[in-house]
């Protein structure tokens, strides 16, 4: 025996093995030796491109017997006997396929994403949990788990998840759980409640702006933030169509008395409260409902494209649910039961955010620093604290204590404040902390057969608004705004409430029956894209971050379309026209000097005169727009709204043209305060087109002035930039947020769908993903060159006599024993 | 020969090994195979490392080609060995074969007398 060597070698030997099993670092995360084992690492996550998905499956929980028939997207066509089989093996689909991405989300919504990502997720986790997010979710549970049939579907579709879980080695594993070296958690109906608060969270948080409004009253004046910021844009195509008459409500609301002084002209800011993780401006979406009389069959045609973060996984997973009573086909959430957008034997519907402003923020005044009690209506009243204790990956658990007030958690307090801010305190009070079982509008649309039957399902859902819309086979169209919305007097919540009474509390909640909505109009149509749902002779005050342009061209196209296709509704879904450009464009050119031009302005000012304003990948003239308008953005108001401090808001490029189309100076806002000259119109736009010129020729010379190259759409993996490997770089899509082909940098149609209620109903959809959330599975992103092109998968609703169709490639069988 | 067939042992029984245990049962089989089959300390090495190498080349690239490449290419990316599944097949074989060799090396080092 040789002593030394062999010491050497074994202690190498340990070495190695050692240092292959543990994480190496930020850029590799995970055990490299378990990783590269073809017996336990990533190549067990290598799918055979021809693996057959068919199974036997037996488990006690079920009641009898339920049939899968996977197509070849791999949709499965879920047949089962009665709902709790039905949503037990929803939730096994969603977690065979999902795993990751469900156990991901709602971690992240419940502010646990340091437990996974480490200390550099602790702010994300401290908002999520200042929000109140579990605290909202937890307010749902309770309603949720009140109706005994409710709390049926969730406990089936939550034992469904975890039988799944519980059938998973170690190597089967989805590949971020090797990655990320951490282990898939036990779902509960809490998480079911926590991914639809997620869901609100996207689409009705950052749809106020108060904090940064509160700091512009130390520039401007209430009435100068009232014409920047308009509540009812000049251009407005609202979802109601005009002229509809409202009722008048009952009472007239109170006004606080002390409202000028303390409220509207309250010079005192908010300078410290900036949000870290606003929601992206971004998330929008287009529905339409064009009615028989229209249509080239006579039967209605319902379209939906939602717009939110495009992600691999896709947020939708496509399914059809069927038991004997109930048979519906769509796009599903995964972490929830039901379908959310499609359509069954009867109706369609689909979904886009109605934008409205569900939060406000109230000053709160502490007795002292221990924050147990603040000032409310006379007196010292003592907070609910809630202890919040944040685990975080290879760092030291923090602890954050909550103080939750009669308006809500207190989000901010001086744990965040710099010495000059006079707030110490905000509490939010947001409408999605007190909610009821909004998925319980879902369980009703999948069984709705007409327009009562969907009235009836949707008038109890709460958060985020969404604008149902709706067409049915017997011919009915319509469209509802849903969601539990608060009654306000004028310019309330606008800005920081104070805090210290009850005056400034919400008055109420508008009630249901008065949200907008609108039934077989005469003209045949109707349509939703973010704007203001109604016009303002609506009674109420109703502010939200709205979105105009694209109602406009749909209203524009729609309007002037006979005997409709569905082929017809296919390229409006992918229509380019960009309808602000078509406002802009004629006062560009009228006020650039082109004599003040650099070389380089002048080639672009010709791509510009020349283009077709069409946002198509190839367009150089959107490119040269998009960046001149970014550019007199900027040179507008940044001058005097930045004074205010870094986090102000830019008047919409919509308010800004309305603006320029009146008054040439934008009341006063052209001129650039910070010189002694008075600058013009003509020099604010000539002067952006040269600053953009300097940003184009750059672009140019790297060969990216076509607009696709120029925003390079990527869609991300789940985990983002760190995992470009994993991502879709560089599609060649067009579009814009202002387009109707909504495709921005990273976000976009995530599901576009189009159904036709003919007798025999003919559905079309496609969403920039796979049905499986595997890198190494075919099923991955097999749909995104179909998305990018602007084509469609036809939507079959399979019959359970069609169970030996061709399209039927794989059966999984799920038996009670 | 029996060269070969210690090659051939420790491929057949961390393959086994690998069935149940964690990935590093192949430096225990390297190790206990190479014991009871010594080698000179010169081939001691070359029979754990070409043991795994071969074991791991060929299930991974049985995985590969049944997967037309899909995985091997995102995570040679990822870990920027380039976007080739190839690549990944020979830097899955070499890191195994290192722990085993070295393992297989011991055993040499422990058997030595006996030679």
């Amino acid at each position: 025996m040789r002593v030394i060597p062999f010491i050497v070698t074994v202690a190498i030997t340990g070495v190695l093995i050692w240092f292959l099993n543990k994480p190496i670092g930020e850029k590799i995360p995970m055990p490299l030796g378990s990783f590269l084992s073809p017996q336990t690492g990533f190549w067990q996550n290598a799918e055979d491109t021809s693996y057959n998905f068919s199974s036997d499956l037996h488990f006690p929980e079920l009641k009898g017997k339920v049939s899968v028939y996977l197509d070849e997207r791999l949709v499965p066509h879920v047949f089962a006997e009665n709902d709790e089989d039905l949503y037990f093996v929803q939730g096994y689909m969603h977690a065979r396929f999902r795993l990751f991405q469900m156990d991901l989300q709602t971690k992240a919504a419940e502010g646990r994403a340091s437990e996974i990502a480490g200390a550099k997720a602790i702010a994300y986790d401290k908002e999520q949990r200042r929000l109140g997010m579990k605290f909202a979710a937890e307010n749902s549970l309770v309603v949720m788990e009140k109706d005994p049939n409710a709390k049926k579907v969730y406990d089936g579709y939550t034992a469904g998840i975890n039988a799944y879980i519980h059938s998973l080695k170690q190597k089967d594993l989805p590949i971020e759980y090797k990655l990320l070296n951490f282990q898939p958690e036990e779902w509960t109906n809490l998480r079911t409640a926590l991914l639809l608060k997620m869901m609100a969270k996207m689409l009705s948080s950052g749809t106020e702006r108060d904090l940064a409004y509160t700091n512009l009253k130390s520039v401007l004046t209430n009435a100068q933030i009232n014409a920047i910021y308009p509540q009812v844009p000049d251009s407005l195509v609202p979802i109601v169509p005009k002229g509809t008459a409202f009722p008048k409500p009952v009472a007239q609301l109170k006004v606080p008395a002390n409202a000028d002084s303390a409220y509207f002209d309250n010079k005192t800011t908010a300078t410290a409260f900036e949000e870290l993780y606003k929601p992206n401006r971004d998330n929008g979406s287009n529905n339409w409902v064009v009615a028989g009389s229209k249509t080239e069959s006579g039967a209605p045609i319902l379209c939906n494209d939602p717009h939110l973060e495009l992600s691999l996984p896709s947020i939708w997973y496509e399914i059809q649910l069927t038991t004997p009573e109930s048979n519906v086909y769509g796009a599903s959430l995964p972490g929830s039961p039901f379908v959310i957008i499609g359509f069954n034997d009867s109706i369609s519907w689909g979904v886009t955010n109605a934008q409205r402003d569900v939060k406000d923020y109230y000053a709160i005044k502490f007795r002292d620093d221990t924050k147990k009690e603040y000032w409310f209506n006379n007196e010292w009243k003592p907070v609910a604290q809630r202890i919040e204790e944040i685990k975080v990956k290879n760092g030291a658990t923090i602890y954050d204590t909550v103080a939750y007030t009669v308006f809500g958690p207190v989000m901010h307090d001086n744990n965040f404040v710099d010495s000059i801010a006079h707030y110490n305190a905000l509490a939010v009070r947001w409408v999605a902390h007190h909610t009821g079982d909004d998925g319980s509008t879902f369980y009703k649309l999948n069984r709705s057969k007409n327009y009562s039957d969907y009235v009836e399902a949707i008038k109890t859902f709460e958060c985020p608004g969404q604008n149902f819309v709706f067409a049915s086979k017997s011919g009915d169209i319509a469209i509802w705004q849903q969601g539990k919305f608060p009654e306000r007097w004028a310019g309330q919540g606008r800005y920081v409430m104070p805090g210290t009474d009850s005056s400034y509390f919400w008055p109420g909640f508008i009630p249901q029956p008065e949200n907008p909505h609108a039934f077989n109009p005469a003209r045949g149509f109707l349509e939703s894209a973010n704007q203001r749902p109604v016009d303002a002779t609506y009674p109420y005050y109703i502010p939200g971050s709205y979105i105009t342009p694209r109602g406009i061209a749909i209203e524009h196209f729609l309007s002037q379309m006979n005997g409709i296709t569905t082929r017809d509704m296919m390229k409006l879904q992918d229509n380019y026209f960009n309808v602000m450009a078509e406002d802009m464009k004629p006062m560009l050119l009228k006020y650039v000097n082109e004599s003040a031009l650099n070389a380089a302005a002048k080639k672009y000012l010709d791509e510009f005169r020349n283009w077709d304003l069409n946002a198509a990948p190839e367009s150089v003239g959107q490119t040269v727009y998009q960046t001149w308008m970014d550019s007199l953005q900027r040179g507008i108001w940044y001058d005097e709204l930045s004074k205010a401090g870094p986090v102000v808001p830019i008047p919409e490029e919509q308010t800004t043209m309305e603006l320029m189309k009146k008054d040439s100076t934008l009341l006063g806002f052209v001129d650039d305060v910070n010189t002694s000259a008075v600058e013009t119109i003509h020099d604010q736009v000539t002067l952006a087109l040269n600053k953009a010129s300097e940003t184009l020729e750059k672009a140019e010379k790297e060969g990216r002035l076509q607009w696709t190259k120029f925003k390079d759409v990527t869609i991300y993996h789940l985990l983002g930039k760190t995992l470009m490997a994993f991502a879709r770089p560089g599609l060649n899509v067009g579009g814009w947020n202002n387009v109707i082909n909504a495709v921005t940098k990273s976000h976009g149609p995530s599901w576009r769908m189009i159904v036709q209620m003919t007798k025999e109903t003919e559905a079309y959809g496609v969403y920039p993903g796979g049905q499986s959330e595997n890198p190494g599975s075919k099923f991955y992103d097999n749909a995104v060159d179909t998305w990018v092109s602007g084509k469609y998968y036809q939507l079959w609703l399979m019959k359970k006599e069609e169970e030996k169709d061709s399209r039927v490639k794989w059966v999984m069988q799920f038996n009670n024993i | 020969m029996r060269f070969l067939i210690s090659i051939i042992s420790i491929a057949i029984f961390s393959f086994l090994a690998g069935l149940y245990l964690p990935w590093w049962s192949i430096a225990i089989i390297a190790f206990l195979i190479s014991l009871l089959l010594p080698q000179h300390p010169a081939k001691g090495f070359l029979v754990g490392f070409l043991g795994i190498f071969i074991l791991w080349i060929l299930l991974s690239a049985l995985i590969n080609s049944s997967n037309a490449g899909i995985l091997a290419g995102r995570i040679g990316a990822m870990l920027s060995v380039g976007n080739s599944p190839a690549i990944m097949i020979l830097v899955t074989g070499f890191v195994g074969g290192l722990v085993a060799g070295f393992a297989a090396l011991s055993a040499s080092f422990l058997r030595k007398h006996d030679n």
